[in-house]
């Protein structure tokens, strides 16, 4: 299993051409307090850039778009019942969606997790 | 404090957001600071304790201290400076008593809402606070307007801090504060909309009894130099916590409190407002106030729209922007809306035409192409616990 990150800081986690995409802790952190994520539909065709989800926090609404093209496979159900997940798990528990890739070579556009935290820190 | 007029527009000063008195005391208090009014402001405080929902559920509970030192405070002085101000405010200034202070308007010639403001009487003066993002213009629209006998003075250099929450009275009890003179109150004595005068520690803070949270508290405008003390050492009472602006949307949106710039505008008048209440019964009588024609005739005969509260079912709050619709006819527009901490359900302000606005009228309103299930509510969302 591989994590790619985007400089919109979602990451995904590839396994075979399924990816589990999220946002990163530190986007978590600029959002604050989640109270609602929009989850997108299974069976959605989606490509690399869309917004497919939003993360409302109590100040705004965030956009989330997805690192890859594909078709959107699965959506985190706990996030209905506890959109903190996102907050106290960003990276693991609290991921929005899984995604079918389409063209894996997108993957080559993201980043590694030490290419990502170098691009934080330059923030 | 400084003579008005000193504001030039250079193009620096447009640009760069500008620190306030307590930059450096936000910053070692994890204050996250942004852009907000033309100056830094901290929107929330990182560490323990804080982010928007522990800082708003925290002023509910204990005591909050905010900077808001970004609003203006003006002092204006001057012979027959009451009918000066009521020449622009729809209050009646001439019966508001030293240590008074009252909630008013400045309308424009339609009677449009130029900006809400508090005015206080400080015995020789009148004591403005306005609102940050439109203070340049209020000072302008001020000297236009008042007649040249009039003195008005910007007190620029001075901070103003809001200390509330139902634990905000015992803190502030806790600070030692004498009545700067014989005569005025002691802080105990000081009830809803009163104002008074105190030293703390030889320094001299205006405090009035009065917020924008819905909960008991104080207003406290102290000169620039004395606030990181007076902060200080409020927020080392184990009941205070300083909070940002974030949860000050959130606090101010559940009290059903009005945001200039959002839910008042230059196009809005005060009856749809909701904000009758500012136009008192000597001048409904007499007139002689901005845009009176209109302003008497919407109250005799009813505002089209008016600014009414919304409970939304699920999680997904409404914001800016949004459409009101009942059933296929588009019916009105969201003005505010967020997440409520206190309630846990998201809530909204929306100015909708007139025969949608009474309490119960389900409504649906549109956020990324979904209708949300809404419900006109009573406000304040969250009740007022003024110390009256």
């Amino acid at each position: 299993m591989t994590r790619y990150f985007s400089e919109d800081h979602e990451w995904i986690e590839v396994e075979g051409d399924l990816g589990t995409v999220g946002i990163t802790d530190y986007a978590q952190g600029q959002l604050g307090d989640i109270t609602f994520v929009e989850l997108p539909e299974p069976g959605v065709s989606v490509s690399k850039g869309d917004s497919v989800s939003v993360v409302d926090s109590v100040k705004a609404a965030s956009d989330v778009y997805t690192p890859v093209s594909g078709t959107i496979a699965d959506a985190n159900a706990a996030l209905n019942d506890e959109p903190e997940l996102v907050n106290s798990d960003a990276e693991l528990s609290g991921w929005l969606f899984r995604v079918t890739l389409s063209d894996p070579s997108e993957l080559k556009t993201l980043m590694d997790e030490t290419a990502y935290k170098a691009f934080v820190e330059s923030l | 404090m400084s003579e008005y007029p000193i504001h030039d527009n250079d193009e620096a000063e447009e640009l760069a957001p500008l620190p306030l008195p307590l930059d450096a005391w936000h910053r070692e208090n994890g204050g996250r600071m942004v852009p907000f009014a033309g100056y830094l402001m901290p929107v929330q405080y990182d560490g323990p304790g804080g982010g928007i929902m522990a800082e708003h559920l925290w002023t509910r509970d204990n005591a909050g201290l905010f900077d808001v030192s970004h609003m203006g405070q003006l002092e204006i002085s001057g012979p027959d400076v009451e009918a000066a101000l009521e020449a622009l405010l729809p209050g009646d200034i001439s019966a508001l008593k030293p240590g008074r202070l009252r909630y008013s308007l400045l309308l424009n010639e339609d009677g449009g809402i130029l900006d809400d403001l508090m005015v206080t009487n400080r015995g020789g003066e009148f004591y403005l606070v306005v609102n940050g993002a439109s203070k340049w213009d209020d000072i302008g629209h001020l000297r236009e307007h008042l007649p040249d006998e009039i003195t008005m003075s910007h007190l620029d250099e001075h901070a103003l801090l809001a200390l509330q929450g139902p634990k905000a009275a015992a803190a502030l009890g806790k600070m030692g504060l004498e009545p700067a003179m014989p005569g005025m109150p002691g802080l105990e004595e000081l009830k809803f909309m009163q104002a008074a005068s105190y030293l703390w520690e030889g320094r001299p803070l205006g405090v009035s009894r009065s917020g924008y949270t819905g909960e008991d508290g104080f207003e406290i405008s102290v000169r620039g130099e004395d606030a990181a003390a007076v902060a200080g050492a409020l927020c080392a009472l184990e009941e205070v916590r300083p909070i940002g602006l974030g949860a000050r949307d959130s606090l101010r949106l559940e009290a059903g409190l009005p945001l200039y710039g959002h839910d008042l505008s230059e196009e809005t008048d005060p009856v749809s407002a909701g904000l009758a209440f500012a136009i008192s019964k000597r001048r409904r009588a007499e007139g002689g106030f901005p845009g009176a024609e209109r302003i008497l005739g919407l109250l005799a005969d009813g505002a089209p729209k008016a600014r009414a509260g919304f409970a939304l079912e699920g999680r997904m709050a409404a914001r800016e922007g949004a459409k009101v619709f009942s059933g296929g006819e588009e019916v009105g527009v969201v003005t505010s809306g967020g997440f409520s901490p206190t309630l846990q359900h998201p809530i909204a302000m929306a100015y909708v035409d007139a025969p949608h606005a009474t309490d119960g009228t389900p409504l649906e309103i549109e956020m990324r192409g979904k209708r949300l299930p809404a419900k006109v509510v009573p406000m304040p969302f969250v009740p007022h616990r003024y110390y009256r």
